[in-house]
């Protein structure tokens, strides 16, 4: 396994855990309060069309030639890290609140058991509806992240291997613990996908667009520790910011 | 009409996200990447050191509204 290989392989495996940790959540709650038979068809038909979505898609994405491939690929896979490391950061200087599955998994308690009665006979629309809704708009950003990467390094094998084995470990996960996963460090899996989202995005985005990075493939070495680098240290300045502005704020109840 | 509008949304959100200057900036930064590489000029530099400037900004200005 190449380098690139192994960044693709495991860029894809966080994110995928990421937003399979979030999905499985969503399941779990109207499953445990309404009916797990729905919620698990809702999961199932979910899964399905994301399938299909990621057969139908790959082919015709790959089909486009590399340079145009990369620049709009490695654009939008640019947009889409920034957005993913901006909330990261945001979340880990202290700015946003973090993300709380336990929190989520009760609010979405609280809203299955409030949605009227549960349907004893067949599927119960509400399970199966925000099951479905839930595995489907997690997983849309699973399927742009596999194709994008899957693509642009011609291996969508490899990628949606990724994504599948990301998918059974956190519903092995689940099974067992029978509960949301609030112990996986959700905050900081998403800072590390925001930061290789963003790496491979500028490198994509770059080569597509003709400026080529000294040492081709092997400038991904170099991108991927500075990005990091540069996420600490804006995550470092707003903490000092912030502390900054409760000191003067301090000072003036004081005077 | 609404449905549309409604996915409009959606894949405006699923996209651009919070910060639509983020999305502009990368567009930009890409072009005028392109522009310069197509003069013969050396461009790998523009996108990472626009991705400094975007994400720097666009931080500083969630840090200001608090």
């Amino acid at each position: 396994m190449t380098g690139s290989q192994a960044g693709l392989a495991l860029s894809v495996l966080l994110a995928c855990s990421v937003e399979a940790v979030e999905a499985l959540t969503i399941v779990l709650a109207v499953g445990a309060t309404r009916s797990w038979r729905s919620a698990l068809t809702g999961t199932g038909v979910a899964l399905v069309l994301l399938a299909a979505l990621t057969a139908a898609l790959g082919p015709a994405i790959t089909a486009l030639p590399i340079g145009v491939l990369r620049v709009v690929v490695g654009g939008l896979l640019l947009i889409f890290g920034l957005q993913w490391l901006r909330k990261a950061i945001l979340r880990a200087s202290g700015l946003k609140a973090m993300h709380d599955e336990l929190a989520i998994y009760d609010d979405e308690l609280v809203a299955a058991r409030e949605a009227g009665a549960v349907a004893t006979d067949g599927i119960d629309g509400y399970a199966f509806l925000v099951s479905l809704k839930g595995v489907l708009l997690e997983g849309l950003e699973v399927v742009f992240i596999v194709l994008t990467f899957g693509a642009n390094q011609h291996d969508l094998g490899l990628a949606a291997a990724a994504a599948a084995v990301a998918v059974a470990v956190v519903l092995g996960a689940g099974i067992a613990v029978r509960g949301p996963l609030a112990r996986v460090p959700e905050n900081t899996l998403k800072f590390c996908v925001g930061v290789m989202l963003t790496s491979f995005g500028i490198f994509w985005g770059t080569e597509g667009a003709g400026g080529h990075f000294p040492g081709g493939d092997a400038a991904l070495v170099a991108i991927v520790p500075a990005t990091l680098a540069l996420a600490v240290g804006m995550v470092a300045a707003l903490r000092r910011r912030a502390r900054a502005g409760s000191g003067h704020g301090e000072a003036a109840v004081r005077a | 009409m609404s449905r549309l509008r409604a996915l409009g949304a959606f894949l405006w959100e699923f996209v651009v996200g919070d910060d639509w200057r983020i999305a502009l900036g990368v567009a930009v930064a890409l072009g005028v990447t392109a522009a310069v590489a197509g003069a013969g000029a050396t461009a790998w530099w523009i996108p990472p050191v626009a991705t400094v400037g975007l994400l720097a900004v666009s931080l500083w200005r969630a840090a200001a509204r608090g």
